[in-house]
């Protein structure tokens, strides 16, 4: 499964940032039929999770009628230097992990 | 009384209509910034066909469009980004790159389709082109029309060439491309289908007006190939070219046939003036 994520390098402590992910899922619903009439199975991510210094910050739950490629977009606020973990989870219980470094910079600059 | 009814139930089917009308944006909706430089262009050169090429953007609603001026929430981006690496990645028994022939890539490159590619003998697109060079130079197993590879690698070029005008080599096309760009256009006009309806008809004739819950566009093809929202994936021209020649029930062509890449070089030359937007987002 491909991912892109988007995410500041760097961050002022105190900074929300707006963190905006895309998987590239075809999410069949299950109701849905082929060119010759035959149900194509369900096929979904279930559960995606964001981690942030092994802390779960954001939480999103799919269902069957969520569209295809799920685009999600949510905020984060910067406290410590530190990995931020984008976990998708399919129905299979399969992961997609990436990681990303979120690194805090001084005022001063 | 047979004749107040039948009057009565033309009232009704007027008013049915009406709102529909009322709904058509005007055509002389003003370009978006981002086309407008493609507008002034289009002006000096003569656009053989359809008087003021209009992108199919600016038929689809904000939120749409929103999508597609996103680079990050654009769907379509995902298979650009897979594109680029299939166009590195060494495959074949020859274990060569696209990159490895193609050095320095010209962001111009997926304007110059379709094109002779004289070695063939025949008009290719970019797909089909990209077909040959999988099968005969990277020796790698052939690829289908609308797989993913071939998608990915086809909205890689097409992205790499965004914002430029998709037709300087169509406005006067070489003897080569000539009887191309004929075909296509007869194909355009031809009356074809149980409903008996040409391309002409709804993206000439009936532009602006409602099919259903739809804005009829220019069918113009300047974004492709397109993230549909009704296929939750990308398209090629030609895909799109099937939907509508079985909208009017009609006998489809194949994936990269002659008819259908005469048919779009002939929408390059209708399309004159049109900047690249590869990939679109429609509904």
């Amino acid at each position: 499964m491909k991912t892109r994520i988007s995410i500041p390098a760097t961050a002022k402590k105190g900074d929300i940032l707006n963190i905006k992910t895309l998987a590239s899922h075809p999410m069949h619903s299950g109701f849905r039929r082929d060119a010759i009439g035959a149900l194509v199975p369900r096929d979904i991510i279930n559960r995606f999770r964001c981690e942030y210094q092994g802390q779960l910050v954001f939480e999103a739950k799919f269902g069957p009628g969520t569209a295809a490629n799920p685009f999600l977009s949510f905020h984060l606020r910067a406290d410590e230097r530190g990995n931020v973990v984008f976990i998708w989870i399919d129905q299979q219980g399969e992961r997609t992990e990436e990681l990303r470094f979120l690194d805090i910079v001084d005022d001063e600059y | 009384m047979r004749s107040a009814a039948a009057s009565l139930l033309i009232v009704i089917i007027a008013n049915f209509l009406l709102p529909a009308a009322s709904a058509t944006v005007p055509l002389t909706n003003t370009l978006s910034a981002s086309a407008s430089a493609s507008a002034s262009a289009s002006a000096s050169a003569s656009a053989p066909v359809a008087s003021r090429a209009q992108s199919g953007y600016h038929f689809q609603s904000s939120d749409t469009q929103s999508l597609q001026d996103d680079d990050f929430k654009n769907p379509g981006m995902l298979w650009v980004d897979t594109g680029r690496q299939y166009f590195n990645d060494a495959t074949g028994s020859k274990n060569k790159a696209c990159a490895s022939c193609h050095k320095k890539l010209a962001s111009s490159v997926a304007t110059t389709f379709p094109k002779m590619n004289q070695h063939l003998g025949a008009v290719v697109n970019l797909t089909t082109q990209i077909q040959h060079c999988r099968s005969q130079h990277q020796q790698a197993e052939p690829i289908d029309y609308e797989s993913e590879t071939a998608l990915a690698l086809t909205a890689y070029l097409a992205n790499h060439a965004r914002g430029q005008r998709a037709d300087h080599h169509v406005l006067a096309p070489p003897a080569t491309l000539k009887q191309s760009v004929e075909d296509g256009g007869r194909y355009f006009n031809q009356r074809r289908g149980q409903l008996n309806l040409s391309c002409h008809n709804c993206h000439q004739d009936s532009v602006g007006k409602m099919l259903r819950g739809d804005l009829i566009s220019q069918g113009q093809s300047n974004g492709y190939p397109i993230y549909r929202l009704e296929w939750q994936s990308l398209g090629s021209l030609h895909r799109r070219f099937r939907a509508c020649d079985i909208g009017v029930r009609a006998q489809p062509q194949a994936l990269g046939s002659d008819t259908y890449i005469n048919l779009e070089a002939y929408l390059k030359q209708r399309g004159a003036g049109l900047l690249i937007e590869t990939p679109a987002v429609r509904r």
